[in-house]
């Protein structure tokens, strides 16, 4: 674990892999130290945002070495079913990439879940690993100006889902109608951090 | 019931509190007011609670109409002020009589002003927060005219009738504090040198995202992409061109290129106010020592210059 300094009001964690991220995130987020707002868990890191005015970023960096990364059976143990018609755009060049047929790709992305690792790209993104590795992609050397609400794209080794329409350079296999954000609902998101995530073929 | 209603909006007029903070499990950053010491003040001002909603309007050009009269206080950039015509100063609390008008100028100096007034703007929150989030699109959409802000009930304080003591935002080039990393590490020690020393100019791309700037490109000392990692307000991330972008409220809640250094909290509300053509220079700060003395402990890390 590597405590490095974000400004005076976070702190940055690294760790070695997603897995403690998680674990850390879990214990974390039930039990924040003293003047820790918010806490973002991506790849390899976890950021701590501080009020500046509350916090001790020294006491706050002794309390994330004292804590024990959360375990499995302590996370979040949501599971989500994402319906998806599998006629993205990319879905061919995504069988070029990979040698993949179509039949082959579809069992890939639905048959092993997916866990939701981090967000961040806009509300209700949640960037999704522990799929099938043949599923690895390049991003698009072009990102389309505009992806519709509901694409399911892959893009090196996570997939997602688009929330909102947005531009974006993911390798689109197919679309969900799943609610992926409401803000009249709460939780607002379908994907937070932990959740599990199994796709299921609707068509294609 | 009292409001303010929006004849015409400027160049970005948007409602703004302290935001919403603890929401990034759902992928929704922060926002609120890009200068949050500005809005504290002409909350403070008014006898609100320093996290009352306000509009924050970019340039200027702002006029609203009272409905009802009410106290009020503007804050950040010093537009001229005129209430039905009549001139007010910023940085002081006024009346807003039924039906006025209240009209800002442009600002000589700074780039967006607080208009608050004594009871808050109490348009519907949004996941705890009225503040626009125009990364996300989340909260009220920026104003335009004929939109019309509730306005809430006045606060048991009194509001303070003094003019504010604060200085308008600078107009040359600007100070900022910055602590390095966390990836400094990620850079030459010419790069540390010239981010250090030289400045580095507001460019026109500019809005309550982030501010990109231009100077002497920034050499990292390896390629390859660091994964994505949280982001902050006042970070300062590099891109493949060299040329760092300095992140304000509505910044993105992760990003894949690394950060060299991040500006100290007390110091956001000026960056937020730094106009196309102004100069940045960044003084390192030691990195708060006792977060440093608990590093040093463990042995694990390079120590500042």
């Amino acid at each position: 674990m590597r405590i490095l300094p974000s400004g005076d009001a976070a702190v940055l964690v690294e760790v070695a892999d997603l897995d403690t991220v998680l674990g850390l995130y879990s214990a974390l987020a039930a039990a924040p130290p003293p003047g820790v707002v918010d806490l973002v868990p991506a790849a390899r890191t976890l950021m701590l945002v501080l009020d500046p005015a509350a916090a001790d970023p020294a006491a706050v960096a002794a309390a994330v070495r004292a804590t024990r990364p959360g375990t499995a059976a302590q996370r979040e143990t949501e599971v989500v079913e994402i319906p998806v018609v599998y006629d993205g755009a990319d879905r061919d060049d995504v069988a070029g990439l990979t040698g993949l047929s179509v039949d082959e790709i579809i069992a890939a992305h639905t048959e092993t879940p997916w866990t939701v690792a981090f967000g961040g790209f806009m509300p209700g993104f949640g960037y999704l690993v522990g799929g099938d590795p043949r599923l690895h992609v390049p991003r698009r050397a072009t990102p389309r100006v505009r992806v519709p609400a509901g694409a399911v794209g892959l893009a090196g080794e996570f997939s997602g889902v688009y929330p909102l329409e947005s531009p974006g350079g993911w390798q689109l296999i197919g679309r969900t109608e799943a609610p992926m954000w409401d803000i009249d609902r709460d939780p607002p998101a379908l994907f937070r951090p932990g959740v599990t995530v199994r796709f299921v073929e609707k068509g294609r | 019931m009292r409001a303010l209603e929006v004849v015409t909006p400027g160049f970005l007029s948007t409602v703004q509190d302290l935001g919403r903070p603890g929401r990034a499990a759902l992928g929704v950053g922060a926002a609120g007011a890009a200068d949050r010491d500005a809005l504290k003040l002409a909350n403070r001002a008014l006898g609100n609670p320093e996290g009352a909603a306000a509009i924050e309007a970019t340039l200027g050009g702002l006029v609203v109409r009272a409905r009802g009269g009410m106290f009020a206080a503007v804050t950040g950039a010093p537009v001229t002020l005129t209430v039905n015509g009549r001139g007010e100063g910023p940085y002081g609390v006024f009346y807003l009589p039924d039906g006025a008008e209240l009209r800002m100028g442009p600002p000589p100096a700074g780039l967006r002003s607080y208009l608050a007034v004594r009871g808050g703007l109490t348009v519907d929150e949004v996941l705890g927060s009225r503040s626009t989030d125009t990364f996300a699109a989340l909260g009220p959409p920026a104003l335009g005219p004929g939109a019309v802000l509730p306005v809430g009930p006045p606060p048991a304080d009194p509001p303070l009738l003094d003019a504010l003591p604060v200085a308008p935002p600078a107009i040359g080039d600007v100070e900022l504090r910055v602590v390095l990393g966390p990836r400094d590490d990620w850079f030459t020690a010419e790069a540390l040198h010239t981010f250090l020393t030289e400045p580095y100019e507001v460019t026109s791309e500019l809005d309550r995202v982030g501010i990109r700037l231009a100077g002497t490109p920034l050499t990292r000392t390896r390629d390859g992409e660091l994964p994505s990692e949280g982001m902050v307000t006042g970070a300062l991330q590099v891109p493949p061109s060299g040329l760092p972008v300095l992140f304000l409220a509505d910044h993105p809640l992760t990003g894949g290129y690394p950060v060299i250094a991040v500006v100290a909290a007390a110091d956001i509300g000026r960056a937020a106010q730094v106009r196309p053509g102004q100069r940045l220079r960044f003084r390192a700060l030691p990195r708060f020592l006792a977060l440093d003395a608990a590093l040093r402990r463990r042995g694990a890390e390079p120590q500042p210059a």
